[in-house]
């Protein structure tokens, strides 16, 4: 295409499109950078687990802390909710509003779900005097675990946001995008769950 | 009122926060309130606050965001030289007996916030301003990719600085160093709200500055005008898309570390602390992770000005353009692995220090090749020694100094010796102030007549070029004596009479500095009353060689009536050998985005959330932050976010110019 460009119809070369120039749609290339440095966010708190996080204080471990039966709950509930997502987009392909949005409700569901065990976690381990203020280890463990549930909470937000606009303007070429772009973010917010499922929880109790 | 109630109301501010009692702060506040006074009311007497509402500060117009960042840049550097000269003054009297005009307590927010808002305020706003500017032009562009969001990044920036300045007059400023290590930034040993100034307005300018980043690498990645392969594309676009991937590759870290001092001062968190197993060298190292690759984002787009300018004013194309672009690539990577020079003093042993150590040397090379492509640019070329074109040799000559005692520094047994002492200050000076300012202010002057169509005194250019450079050798010459005689930095007073010699040299070159800046903003002043003797009716008044000099000067809104097809890496220079004709006929409506106030309205809610978490005035924090997410949310539910400019108003446009150029001729 660029070449065809470069010359005039009668093979001459030319300087300026005589045509108006529409160049590719960068939105969705500019959320992945996005999500990329968000990505860095997470890096830099598990590189601080990974140094702080057997500074216990003399205080609880992973190990003695941690209730696995709650995280698999939770990790679930999340992976399921990717899966909903993708029925939405699927729906949203298809030009379904109504499935659409019923695929993107019980999507937030599934994300209600997880953020109320994720505080109940928090609840009951601040309860039992095992807060954030307690040892390194324990800093470093709510705000990875926080931050990722402060996304969360932010991707329900904004679901709540596209699914009050498809309803309102249905599934033109702008709100596929929209939608891509919370997929694309709610996708990345599992790849960050797997990362703190196994490398805090699973590790953290193998200890 | 109950005591409880004024808390619950104010936090912890109270009458207290504001500096009676100190009659340089008072001063300083009274000649700017008169100053802001003044400005305001000059506006509204010429009835112009419409007119910059809707021409530019709601513009989403590329060309004029960039020339809001560079002014930004240029008043802050007022207020950071302001800094400096205290610093120098004080050094230069504090002797034995003599303390000097600045308690610890007050140089201390000095040193601090000279150097966050030399950075973070004058060149951070200078290079961003500068890839603005530009890089849409150069690479055939109408705007950059997301221009609302442009718009936005700005605004953080203005509101990063104006918490800044906020804590000059309520509060006060941090007394870390422009770092802020822990464990001395925590909670135990500074619990006052100059670190809270510090990490609010660091963090509300790095939301701007990580967007701007993604905006400009995605408007290089997918604008470029037909034809422009990567490789085809100016040296200087290539130095701003490799410092934007910097800026998306590291802001996130500073922003991550901040927010973990803020959990450690606002949470009690443990990671930094001294105790609960917290440890403040995770914090040094992940602040200069983001920290050495900063020095890069900054240097690189100046070195992108100094081959743009290089070529134009020699006359010739680019010496070793592969190179140039390779060097540049090579320097991105590299800045990554070298952060460690920083703290070779930590222990972390021999092994690691000489890996740094290493990598530090290594980056010299590309650097220098970098040089000798300039050199050898210039050499044999028909060199005319205009305004930016002085800057760029005194940069050559400037910077490579700065560049040995780099390399110098980075040999980790020679750091145990000159670590934290004015050696080092010397130093970054020496490359910062000879790499980075020279390069934004050669770039200012080469680029002004594209932005305002007439070009700056150069006269008034000339002076402030030299007494920079000269005030430049005698303010920093010194400190590298004094670095090797063992004198440390951030000191507000000295015991030896012996050194104070070098002090007094060190203070009268930043006095010729200050006649550097003044004519610097004279340039402007005096160019503005001579512009139409300096006039720029072609559009190109260097004899440029890139595509920004194939439009107007000032550009039209849309920059180009049509979008320019390339076939060469100098594609303007091509295109005049080629007897290229501008079209005059056959004009299209072209499609362009719509002004808005969503960025300025978010970035002053922004300022106000920033404000409430360091005052402790949680009622405000709460609110104004679910203001400012039902703000964000409402703005997306603006769909009309752009228009056609009609094509008869493309007409009446280009006509203009078209009987402009015919005049010339």
């Amino acid at each position: 295409m660029a070449h065809a460009q470069t010359l005039t119809e009668a093979g001459e070369t030319r300087f300026h499109l005589t045509e108006d120039h529409h160049p590719e749609n960068g939105t969705l290339l500019g959320f992945w950078i996005y999500l990329m440095s968000d990505c860095l966010i997470f890096a830099v708190l598990f590189a601080c687990y990974a140094v702080l996080g057997r500074n216990y204080a003399a205080g609880p471990s992973g190990a003695d802390l941690f209730d696995l039966p709650i995280v698999a709950v939770n990790t679930a509930l999340l992976l399921f909710s990717s899966i909903t997502y993708g029925f939405a987009m699927l729906s949203a392909q298809a030009k379904k509003v109504p499935a659409t949005l019923i695929w993107l409700a019980i999507t937030g569901l599934f994300g209600l779900g997880f953020l109320s065990l994720e505080l109940y976690e928090f609840h009951h381990l601040i309860h039992e005097g095992a807060g954030p203020q307690r040892s390194a280890f324990l800093s470093s463990f709510f705000v990875l675990v926080g931050t990722h549930g402060l996304h969360v909470t932010f991707g329900i937000i904004w679901l709540v946001t596209l699914m009050t606009q498809v309803a309102k303007r249905g599934l033109g070429v702008e709100m596929k995008r929209r939608l891509m772009c919370l997929s694309m973010f709610w996708h990345f917010l599992d790849v960050i769950w797997i990362g703190v499922f196994s490398f805090v929880y699973l590790l953290g109790v193998l200890k | 009122m109950s005591p409880d109630l004024v808390k619950t109301i104010f936090g912890r501010l109270t009458w207290d926060a504001i500096p009676f009692h100190e009659p340089i702060l008072l001063g300083t506040f009274a000649m700017v309130a008169l100053g802001g006074i003044t400005v305001l009311a000059a506006l509204t007497y010429f009835k112009v606050w419409g007119y910059l509402w809707r021409e530019w500060l709601t513009s989403v117009d590329h060309k004029k965001i960039g020339v809001m960042y560079i002014i930004l840049a240029i008043i802050m550097l007022l207020r950071g030289f302001a800094d400096a000269l205290m610093m120098r003054a004080q050094q230069a009297i504090a002797f034995g007996d003599a303390a000097g005009y600045l308690p610890p307590h007050h140089y201390d927010q000095v040193f601090t916030a000279h150097g966050v808002i030399m950075i973070f305020f004058v060149a951070m706003p200078l290079i961003t301003g500068l890839m603005n500017l530009v890089v849409p032009l150069q690479i055939g562009a109408r705007d950059v990719a997301f221009p609302f969001l442009n718009n936005f990044s700005f605004w953080m920036t203005v509101g990063g600085a104006v918490t800044v300045m906020l804590s000059l007059f309520v509060g006060e400023f941090a007394r870390t160093g422009w770092l802020a290590y822990p464990p001395l930034s925590n909670l135990a040993y500074s619990p006052d709200v100059g670190v809270d100034y510090y990490i609010w307005s660091l963090q509300i300018a790095g939301v701007g500055t990580t967007l701007s980043g993604i905006n400009l690498i995605v408007t290089i990645v997918k604008m470029r005008a037909p034809g422009m392969s990567l490789m085809k594309m100016p040296v200087f676009t290539w130095t701003s898309l490799c410092s934007n991937v910097l800026i998306v590759a590291s802001f996130p870290i500073l922003t991550a570390v901040l927010a973990l001092l803020t959990a450690d001062r606002y949470l009690h968190t443990n990671f930094f602390t001294n105790d609960f197993g917290g440890n403040p060298m995770m914090y040094v190292n992940l602040i200069w992770i983001w920290g050495h690759p900063e020095v890069y984002i900054l240097v690189l787009p100046a070195f992108g000005v100094f081959s743009e300018v290089v070529s134009t004013f020699c006359g010739k194309r680019l010496f070793g353009y592969s190179s140039m672009v390779y060097a540049t690539v090579v320097i991105t990577i590299l800045s990554y692995i070298v952060w460690l020079h920083h703290f070779f003093t930590m222990g972390s042993g021999a092994s690691v220090n000489s890996f740094f150590g290493i990598t530090t040397m290594i980056i010299s090379i590309p650097t220098g090749a970098k040089i000798f492509n300039w050199l050898f640019t210039m050499y044999r070329g028909r060199i005319r020694f205009e305004v930016p074109m002085l800057w760029t040799v005194g940069f050559m000559v400037t910077f490579v100094i700065g560049g040995m005692t780099g390399v110098l520094l980075a040999v980790p047994p020679a750091d145990f010796v000159l670590h934290n002492s004015l050696f080092l200050i010397a130093h970054f000076h020496n490359v910062i102030i000879g790499g980075v300012v020279f390069g934004m202010f050669a770039g200012i002057v080469y680029w002004f007549p594209k932005a305002f169509g007439f070009k700056l005194d150069p006269f008034w250019g000339k002076v402030s070029f030299w007494f920079w450079q000269i005030g430049f050798f005698f303010a920093f010459m010194p400190l590298y004596v004094l670095g090797l005689m063992g004198v440390t930095r951030r000191m507000s007073h000295f015991e030896d009479h012996s050194l104070q010699i070098w002090f007094v040299i060190s203070a009268f070159g930043a006095v010729l500095i200050l006649i550097g800046i003044i004519a610097f903003v004279l340039q402007m002043v005096v160019g503005y009353l001579k512009r139409e003797q300096l006039a720029d009716p072609t559009g190109d008044p260097w004899g440029g060689r890139t595509l920004e000099w194939s439009t107007s000067s000032p550009p039209p809104a849309y920059n180009f009536a049509f979008t320019p097809v390339i076939h060469e890496v100098d594609a303007w220079h091509d295109m005049k050998q080629r007897g290229y004709v501008r079209p005059t006929t056959g004009f299209i409506p072209i499609h362009m985005p719509k002004n808005t106030g969503a960025g300025i309205i978010l970035a002053g809610i922004s300022i106000v959330v920033g404000f409430a978490m360091i005052w402790h005035i949680w009622w405000l924090a709460v609110a104004s932050f679910v203001a400012l997410v039902g703000g964000a949310i409402a703005h997306t539910f603006n769909f009309k976010r752009d228009y056609y400019i009609p094509a008869e108003e493309v007409v009446r446009v280009e006509d203009a110019r078209t009987e402009a150029l015919r005049s010339l001729a």
